[in-house]
């Protein structure tokens, strides 16, 4: 099969595309796929789709109060946050520090949480301290919480908030 | 172990056993971990890059459950055995594309691959044949213990493991069944079970991952959510999906076998009788008889193949395979041609 665009080399990428629910299948090779390629990046690129979850919670000039002044680069890789939303990719695991404020809302949107119940590294559990008092602190959180939800009757996030509760308890223990 | 010793080998994924093999072709868990305090790969210098490749693979060569297998630096292979090891699932599309400083390290039985330098520093990917997502991640999650005494991985007690995609902060954990459904394509009830997995905040996706169409009545089906549950809830909430979906296949088999007999019968021994006769079979083509031959397995009525003959036929059938078969690169018109006398071969050999 050759090429649609060219018509001169073999077509190895295939492509199909929705426009007003019409169906194109296109078959392109290597070279006019990468041109046409940078189209398709822009119509479906994750950075994109992140993009527009994370400008929905960038905080407004000034509006961080209280707060230190939200730092736009990471002061060890260099990234910047345009540059993140322009790559959907992070420079490395400083910047989960560095852009922490603008990051937790957009997990949460991501994952529907922000807080992490899985699996610890062995170092973390050696060093235990810190994890565990982290473990307590959260438990007492979603405690408070889930009263909270009950009397607003937002049974859904109980339920939720029961699940995140037994597995804490389950943790401390493991931990001890 | 070279590259051409897999070729002798068929890998774990196509065994044809396990738990619902009937329906589940095989089961995979991924996790993605990072070096503290280097830059990702996509962000960082070659000079970084080069040494992260270093240090992880040297870290990797210590642990006893991959260091027996084969390690291969991407740019250091031809095109023909890079699309050979993502044919066989080893490696991902983005790790070919820009194979500088990338590495993948292969355990002897193809049960375990790590990927180097991809979006994230490690890929580590574990494969096992049927539905037994609990197996791989003890597999996964006893490797990566054992790398973790060796290298300090990148993990915020509140985030959980730090990726370069806010897409895997958290367990970086992402599990994946690959499930032959034809029944549920041919009943026409497969865009309705998928439209639900896509609300319960699962993915679907076809025989080659993202982008690529349900060739052959294949589709994986995975998490896309890693963060705020522990790994064990997200494999157990993806199973209970997959046990659903599983049911409905096995109903639809039966619906069809019961009112829709001959014309189940016909289209599976037709897609039988033409890939023993065919002397010209493109890669589509192949798929979708390919398909039917296996549910004429699955269902009991062809009894003269087994399932891991036809699982294999769906991976050598493929351009880079073919090629390697042959030891030398060919047209696509020729590998049409040699197709279909390899599907020949293996059919009536046994």
């Amino acid at each position: 099969m050759l090429c649609d665009e060219c018509g001169k080399n073999k077509a190895t990428v295939h492509l199909t595309e929705i426009i007003n629910e019409q169906i194109t299948k296109l078959n392109l090779c290597e070279a006019c796929a990468k041109e046409k390629g940078t189209d398709v990046e822009q119509h479906f690129g994750i950075s994109d789709l992140l993009t527009a979850l994370s400008d929905v919670e960038t905080p407004a000039p000034g509006a961080a109060a209280g707060s230190a002044a939200i730092k736009n680069k990471c002061s060890f890789c260099g990234l910047t946050y345009e540059d993140f939303k322009k790559i959907g990719r992070l420079g490395c695991s400083e910047c989960y520090v560095t852009f922490k404020a603008s990051l937790a809302p957009l997990l949460k949107r991501i994952h529907g949480s922000n807080q992490h119940l899985g699996k610890v590294p062995n170092s973390a559990v050696m060093k235990g301290q810190k994890v565990m008092s982290n473990f307590h602190e959260q438990l007492e959180a979603a405690k408070s919480e889930l009263e909270k939800a009950i009397k607003g009757e937002e049974f859904e996030e109980a339920a939720t908030l029961r699940d995140k509760i037994k597995f804490l308890e389950k943790k401390i223990k493991e931990t001890k | 172990m070279k590259i051409d010793d897999l070729l002798k080998q068929t890998c774990e994924w196509l065994k044809g056993s396990g738990p619902n093999s009937d329906i589940v072709m095989s089961s995979r868990v991924r996790l993605a971990r990072n070096l503290e305090r280097v830059a990702f790969s996509h962000w960082a210098t070659k000079k970084q890059e080069h040494d992260t490749l270093v240090n992880l693979e040297q870290i990797l060569s210590e642990t006893d459950m991959i260091s027996t297998g084969l390690k291969v630096r991407m740019n250091e292979i031809d095109d023909v055995d890079k699309q050979f090891l993502l044919e066989r699932h080893l490696v991902s599309r983005e790790h070919i594309v820009q194979p500088d400083y990338k590495s993948v390290l292969i355990g002897d039985k193809e049960v375990i691959s790590v990927m180097v330098n991809e979006e994230d520093h490690l890929r580590i990917q574990v494969m096992q044949s049927g539905f037994n997502l609990q197996e791989c991640w003890r597999i996964a999650s006893r490797l990566d213990d054992s790398l973790q005494k060796r290298g300090k991985f990148a993990f915020s007690a509140e985030l959980g493991y730090l990726t370069a995609c806010p897409t895997n902060t958290g367990t970086g954990l992402r599990a994946s069944v690959m499930l032959h459904l034809p029944a549920l394509v041919m009943t026409k009830q497969i865009g309705r079970v998928l439209h639900a997995i896509s609300k319960l905040g699962m993915t679907a996706r076809g025989f080659y991952g993202e982008g690529t169409e349900a060739e052959g009545n294949f589709f994986q089906i995975s998490n896309q959510i890693t963060l705020g549950s522990a790994e064990e809830d997200i494999i157990d909430n993806l199973e209970r999906i997959i046990r659903q979906v599983i049911g409905h296949e096995e109903n639809a088999r039966k619906t069809l076998m019961k009112q829709n007999r001959e014309i189940l019968q016909d289209k599976i021994w037709r897609s039988n009788g033409t890939l023993r006769s065919a002397h010209i079979m493109n890669s589509k083509e192949t798929m979708a008889l390919l398909s039917m031959v296996r549910l004429g397995v699955d269902i009991g009525l062809i009894n003269d193949i087994d399932r891991r003959a036809v699982n294999e036929l769906f991976i050598l059938t493929q351009p880079a395979h073919l090629q390697k078969i042959e030891g030398r690169l060919l047209s696509s018109a020729q590998r049409d041609v040699k197709r279909a006398n390899l599907i020949r071969r293996r059919l009536e050999g046994l």
